[in-house]
């Protein structure tokens, strides 16, 4: 199995500066036109009621700083950031204040059966997914070989993908979300699912994967899978860094914090 | 306020960016969403013509089932309405029918920007695509769709026996300030609307609205004195600058002069907006 064709990774780079992000809290009220208008012509009235949004403060002032070779793991609790951190590393989310700089193509593998489109065969899903994550035409034509034989799915692949099993879908998401170099590769969660024999074949190409990768965030709760993959780690509590440096250390304070 | 250094998805190894945090207006941050969005265009090409197809899949016609609803309505209509107004059909029924194909274009701009962005919400969260790509996705099927619907105009000209000679060219020209008014506007709706939820509901009861205030089922001659009914709407200078053409007649200089100064507002006010809000997108859908 050939991972398509090399371009070597020079220096990626990722970079946060006294990035915070908050989120207004747009409920049935305030989003409406109506409490806009209303606050406009009554004068002040609902000032309070339209200035007092309720906003999340989901980051407050991250600064981080990685370089290639960097293999980070974000770690906290539920609600900590960590997605939000990710999004906004991967410039979905533009922070309120702050600023993000990165050098390299930015794979964020969130959502691996993002634009999935169920009525159209397996090849052409290949196709729009691979547009999606930025090949252009050529370069999806020069990895289908690759991704067909990874699948295993041969004529299949013909048919509109609705008609698949999960297991097939599965096959055919992963295969195209891994088939190119990563520079940047952010992960929420790690994605490795399937039946007993593909996962063996996927566990091998996803390390693959990720080892071509510059510079690796991953998200998880896995102690072990932080452990096996990342050499930094990012410990995030309620949108601030906590703790940064060595896995080890890292996940030892964590781990400690947590056992109290 | 975003800066971006040659930042270009799926473009060589080196695409650079950077986000910036604080409010104001990130003029070269919108040029460079509208430049990228540009050069995607395999992929919003894909993205369109899969939204048209899923509508119409395993259906014997296809896209062709609009044709088909359209062409119904257009005799239909076209009959009745000439009875109506006592005009007769060779005449009436080929304006009602370009009137109706270029309305139903600039209606779909409206009604359908409202989920331009909240309709895509799984791609915006997941990965960054200029939001341009989004805009060019949907004014390319809505051309698409129009591209099917056009059939009934030479159906309409053969059955008539019409020729409306190379006056009938100016109709591209034309066409494409449609396009371009379209698509601002539907850019402008689809962040607006994002943000408040009801004004998709507000724009689809205004659109009925403008349909009757509009000469399209009726000929503004028939205003009279009162044709500033007519000339103050942008709307009929809209459809004019097309329907004009396809009958075999030059649109008017004032129409012309009434779609350039609005396709220039139009430019002007979106462009600035989208300056202003374009990085909040993700944050309201």
């Amino acid at each position: 199995m050939t991972i398509g064709t090399i371009n070597a990774v020079e220096h990626s780079e990722l970079s946060l500066k006294n990035v915070s992000v908050s989120f207004p809290i747009y409920h049935g009220g305030s989003r409406s036109l109506k409490k806009s208008l209303l606050f406009r012509s009554s004068g002040g009235q609902l000032a309070s009621d339209a200035s007092q949004r309720i906003t999340v403060e989901a980051l407050r002032n991250v600064s981080l700083g990685f370089r290639t070779g960097d293999r980070v793991a974000l770690i906290g609790n539920n609600g900590a950031g960590k997605t939000t951190l990710l999004r906004v590393m991967a410039g979905i989310y533009e922070p309120v204040s702050g600023e993000v700089r990165s050098r390299g193509r930015i794979s964020p593998m969130f959502d691996i059966s993002l634009g999935i489109d169920g009525d159209i065969s397996g090849y052409d899903n290949i196709r729009l997914r691979g547009l999606i994550l930025g090949l252009s035409a050529k370069e999806i034509e020069e990895r289908m070989e690759d991704i067909t034989a990874f699948t295993e799915l041969g004529d299949y692949l013909d048919i509109p993908v609705r008609t698949y099993s999960s297991g097939m879908m599965t096959r055919l998401t992963f295969a195209v979300a891994t088939c190119f170099e990563p520079e940047i590769l952010l992960m929420d969660e790690w994605i490795v699912a399937g039946d007993a024999g593909f996962l063996v074949k996927a566990q091998h190409r996803i390390e693959n994967f990720v080892e071509k990768a510059g510079i690796l965030v991953l998200a998880s709760h896995s102690t072990e899978i932080c452990k096996r993959w990342c050499n930094k780690a990012v410990w995030m509590e309620r949108g601030e860094v906590k703790l940064t440096g060595d896995i080890d250390m890292v996940l030892d304070s964590y781990n400690a914090v947590a056992a109290a | 306020m975003t800066t971006i250094l040659n930042d270009q998805p799926g473009k060589g190894t080196h695409s650079q960016f950077v986000t910036r945090g604080g409010s104001g207006f990130a003029v070269r941050a919108a040029l460079a969403d509208f430049g990228t969005g540009v050069s995607l265009w395999p992929l919003w090409i894909r993205l369109g013509w899969n939204d048209i197809l899923q509508r119409y899949r395993r259906s014997m016609l296809g896209p062709f089932w609009l044709t088909a609803s359209m062409a119904i309505m257009v005799i239909a209509l076209g009959v009745l309405y000439a009875e109506l107004f006592n005009t007769p059909i060779h005449d009436f029924l080929p304006y009602l029918c370009v009137g109706l194909l270029v309305w139903n274009l600039i209606s779909s701009f409206l009604i359908e920007g409202g989920t331009l962005f909240t309709g895509a919400e799984s791609y915006i969260k997941q990965i960054r695509l200029p939001y341009s790509v989004y805009v060019f996705r949907s004014s390319w099927s809505k051309l698409a769709i129009f591209a099917h619907n056009f059939v009934i105009y030479f159906g309409v000209l053969i059955y008539f026996q019409i020729w409306p000679g190379a006056v009938a060219l100016l109709a591209i020209p034309g066409l494409l300030l449609v396009l371009i008014n379209g698509a601002a506007t539907t850019l402008l709706i689809g962040m607006i609307s994002a943000r408040f939820r009801d004004v998709p509901q507000l724009i689809s009861s205004l659109v009925q609205i403008v349909f009757f205030i509009t000469p399209i089922m009726w000929k503004p001659e028939l205003l009279r004195t009162r044709t500033y009914i007519a000339e103050f709407n942008p709307f009929y200078h809209l459809v004019e600058v097309v329907r004009g053409p396809l009958l075999g007649s030059v649109p008017s200089s004032q129409t012309y002069l009434a779609v350039l100064l609005l396709t220039l507002i139009n430019l002007i006010v979106v462009g600035t907006f989208f300056a202003r809000f374009r990085s909040r997108i993700s944050y309201w859908v």
